[in-house]
Formats: structure tokens, sequence, C-alpha cells
């Protein structure tokens, strides 16, 4: 390891976090190299998680493949879910019932409000904060039990298929995503309380990770972490799918760059997302959930791409098709690969004591990195 | 001046601190907001929600009967082999041959539970359980048959 980095100076320490270390949420690596206290370089290394979904999705047909897919970005599986079946509705020209597309947009606006929990749980234990963790964890609990009266699970739903969704509404549905938003409209001030004004949360986040639009762009970033430098790039609002140009919602922007912007966006986006769902709950419309659609999918012969706005950032999926029944080639644009390339740009020169409140604004989660 | 801003920026840190732990000794008083499961405590009374996709079985009636014509489209729905249908052919008592399930072998551990095969299935004889204990001694433990020994096809399902 010491060879392979070659330029380094007498006296710099190379130390590895990870790939079993809890501040990095998953198998992560991050091979760091420091003069004293101070980052000189951070290298990631992946593969300890690649499944090589890509190369098994071109063996599964465009019904199967939705469900591995579930497995990359785990917090917004419903969201990777819904961007499989719009490639296949674009590419086979289905066309969605309204209820159904209503109901993908509740669900992937939920799921955006439970990642965004989970990640500010996460964030503020790597903070050192354990409290907050059990807090957000609450609110999480009522949108994975809504979630698992209708979709049956908690985590990979596999609920979105090619022409709608699997199965209609829980009844309890409305009244339980009401009851969320109550619950969590009163409990959102707590968050304040307890993390967004405190004051060593503050101190350690203002000023540190600093990225300039112009880096973050070259990087590739996207989601929160481009949001937090200004830059306009939420897919809803750029390349709308679904209902999205039909909803009202702001698209949520933070100047500063640093970590605490990328922490507001996060915080701000939830709001949002309530605010979408308030707008869609009591406007459900009836019929169908999936339209009709052929035992035996197959695209046609050509390339695809569909893009989606996942809870950490722009995913696409690329397919070629032969025209069969399974893609011939298949290639994902996960938002957290190129999120964490910046991390090396955002960590040099500042302290390791820092590194960890910077990888907690990125939201990283590694199966979505290491396919 | 400097040092009037030190003592100000220490009379905001404590006021944030004063703040978040009002928050703490607000549940430590307030029991009811406490939503712990007491998992497995509560083992008797708990019940997932009625779509809950623990494990595929597949429903027997009271004389041992199930729906499964064995037409084998959940195996060529399931994207991780999960289900194996064994066939054998039956001999009807006007001297036919008819295709039935021999056994219905499922690999509980290569199943991730995307409910593609019951979809898939025409005539409704797999379901979902909500079971969720999976854990066993030994690997081979998940591998199960899912038709009952001795069990027949159901009248009238074809
Ligand atoms: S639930 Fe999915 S993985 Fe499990 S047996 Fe059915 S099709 Fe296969
Ligand atoms: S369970 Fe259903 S799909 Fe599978 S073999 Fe039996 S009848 Fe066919």
């Amino acid at each position: 390891m010491v060879e392979e980095l070659g330029s380094n100076t007498e006296g710099d320490l190379i130390i590895n976090v990870g790939p079993q270390h809890p501040a990095t949420h998953g198998v992560l690596h991050l091979v760091i190299t420091l003069n004293g206290e101070t980052i000189k370089k951070v290298e990631p290394h992946l593969g300890y998680i690649h499944r090589s979904i890509e190369k098994m999705c071109e063996s599964l047909t465009y019904r199967q493949f939705i469900y591995v897919t579930s497995r990359m970005d785990y917090l917004s599986s419903h969201i990777n879910n819904h961007a499989c079946a719009l490639i296949v509705e674009k590419g086979m020209q289905i066309e969605v019932p309204p209820r159904a597309q209503v109901i993908r947009v509740l669900m992937d606006e939920l799921t955006r409000i439970a990642s965004h929990e989970l990640w500010w749980g996460a964030m503020a234990m790597d903070l050192g904060a354990f409290t907050p963790f059990f807090h957000a964890f609450r609110e999480r609990e009522a949108i994975n039990e809504i979630m698992e009266e209708t979709c049956g699970a908690r985590l990979t739903m596999n609920y979105m298929v090619p022409g709608g969704v699997l199965e209609d509404l829980h009844p309890d549905f409305q009244r339980k995503v009401k009851e969320f938003i109550t619950l969590y409209k009163r409990k959102i001030a707590e968050y304040d309380d307890m993390v967004t004004g405190n004051i060593i949360f503050q101190n350690r986040m203002k000023g540190v990770g600093v990225i300039s639009a112009a880096d973050a762009i070259s990087y590739g970033c996207s989601g929160p972490t481009l949001r937090g430098c200004g830059v306009s790039c939420d897919i809803r609002k750029i390349y709308p799918y679904e209902l999205y140009d039909k909803i009202e919602f702001d698209e949520v922007l933070e100047t500063a760059g640093d970590s605490f912007a990328r922490y507001m966006v996060r915080i701000r986006e939830m709001n949002q997302s309530i605010r979408i769902i308030e707008q869609l709950i009591d406007n459900i419309p009836e019929g169908d959930v999936q339209a009709k659609t052929k035992a035996v999918l197959k695209l046609p012969k050509g390339e695809f791409y569909q893009r989606v706005e996942t809870a950490r950032g722009e995913f696409g999926i690329f397919i070629v098709s032969e025209g069969g029944t399974n893609p011939y080639r298949i290639k994902f644009r996960s938002p957290g690969f190129s999120n964490l390339s910046a991390l090396d740009h955002m960590a040099r020169g500042s302290k390791i004591g820092d590194l960890v409140a910077m990888m907690g604004t990125l939201d990283l989660v590694i199966p979505d990195i290491d396919r | 001046m400097f040092i009037v801003n030190y003592i100000k920026d220490v009379f905001t840190a404590l006021k944030s601190l004063a703040i978040g732990l009002r928050r703490t000794l607000f549940y430590f008083t307030h029991h009811n907001e406490i939503i712990t499961e007491q998992y497995p405590d509560n083992r008797a009374t708990l019940r997932l929600a009625d779509r809950f996709k623990g494990e595929v079985v597949m429903p027997h009636d009271a004389n041992n009967e199930h729906r499964c014509t064995g037409c084998t489209a959940c195996e060529l729905a399931c994207p991780n082999g999960t289900i194996k249908v064994v066939t054998k052919f039956d001999i009807t008592p006007e001297g036919k041959k008819k295709k039935a399930i021999d056994k219905l072998v499922y690999h509980l551990e290569l199943c991730t539970m995307c409910n593609l095969c019951i979809t898939a299935c025409p005539s409704d004889a797999i379901k979902m359980a909500q079971t969720f204990e999976h854990s066993v001694y030994d690997r081979s433990q998940f591998t199960k048959v899912l038709n009952n020994e001795g069990s027949k096809i159901m009248e009238g399902v074809e």
C-alpha cells in the first residue's frame, strides 16, 4: 500500500478507515494520508460489496430486474424501482393509470422523507450525539409501518412494476399518512432544538468541507450535495417525470457549499416532500393501479435513458436493447459514487476529525456506490 | 471587545445546550411518548401487516388439498431460481395420464420476497406468509417442500 501511493513524504502517516468502521456506514474503505492531523489525501477503495448488479440485470427479464435495484440504494428503493418502471414504460409506450401515478409520487416522497430521517439520525450520531438517532427512527418507523401495510416490506419494497404498482393502497393508507404528517409537524421542531441549533453541531459543520459549485459540477455531484452549492439540479424540476410538473414544490437551494448547507438542504427538502404529500393525499383518483401489459415484456431495439431524483441525487438507468426479453447492456448512474469522489477534494487540508462530518453530509449508502 | 464577544458566545452556547436538554427531560418525564416494541416479550400479541412478505407458502384446505397444477409459471418468473417444481404423472380414473406436482421445492435462503411468483401463479396456489423469525441452525433447513405429504390437487382447479 505504501509503495502504491508513491508521493508520500517522510513523516506522513497512512491510516485505513474501514471497511469495518462505524462511521463509514457500511463497507467503505478509505485510505487516508495524514500529515499530523491534517488530511493530505483521501482515497476511497471500493469493491467490498460489489455484487455485479449491472451484469446480473442483463440476464434478467424486464419484470425481474426491478427488484435488484432495491438492493442498490436501499434507502431510496422505491425511487430506484420507479426509474426502472419508467424506462420500461417509456420503451414500450405503456400508459400508466392516473391513480398509479399519484401512488408512485406519494411513495417516492415518503421514501425521501424516510431516507432523510435516517440520514439525519446517523449524521448526528457520527458527530457524537446519540439521542437524535432514536428520534429520527421514531418518525421513520411511522413511514416504515405505512410501507409495510401497503407494499408488504419495510426496506426493499418491489412495489413499482412496469405499468403501475403491484397492489392497490391499503384502506388505512390515507389515514396513516395524515397521522404521520401531524406527527412530523409536531416533532420537526425538536430536530432544530436538538441538532440544528446546537452550538457544538454548528461549529463542527459551518465552513467545513467546502466545495465550490464549479468543483462540485466537475466531480459530477448531484442532489443535496450540489444544491448545497447553489446549483439548481433537481431532476424533478428540470426533467419532470410522472406528475412532478403538475405539483407545486420548491427546489431547495443553499449557497455556502459547506457541510451545514448540505445539512440544511436535506432538512428543508423534507418539508417540501411533506408539501407534495399534502397536495396529493386527498386527491388520489379512483381507478386501476396497473395498466394491462403483455405477459412478456420486450423493449424495442434501441437505447433508453431515464433519470430520477433519489434522496441522494440523480439516479440514471441506461439500457441498450436488442429487442429481446432482457437488456443487452444496462448501466446505472448512481448518485453516491460521484458524490463520494468529491470527498477527497473537500477533505484536503482539513483535520481528520472533520472527515466524519463531511462523510455524513454526503449521505453515502455504500451498496449504491459499489454495485 | 474580544472579551465581550467571548462571553456572549459562551452564553449562546449554553442556551443552545439547554434547549436540547429540555427535550431530553421532556421524554424523561413523558413515558407515553415512548414507542419501543418490547420484542420478544410481546411475541404473543405481535401481528405483522397482512401483506407482509415473509415467506412463500402453499395453503392447503382441510382435506389436504392444494391448488397447484404444476404449470411451473412461478419457477419461470422467479429471478433467483428459488422455486423448483418437480412434476409427476397421475393416472386419472379414466386411465389418462395427468400432470401433477410431486414436490414444490422452495429455497428460503435464495428468496428475495419480490412477489413475482405469487403474481405469476395462474391458480392462486401460493401466497406470502407473515412469518419473520427465520433463523435456523443448519442451512439445509431452509430448503422446504411447500406441498404437504400426500396432498393432492383440489377438484376443479385446472
Ligand atoms: S418471492 Fe421472488 S424470489 Fe421468492 S420465490 Fe417468489 S419469485 Fe422467487
Ligand atoms: S404454484 Fe402456481 S405457478 Fe407454481 S406450479 Fe403451482 S400452479 Fe403453477
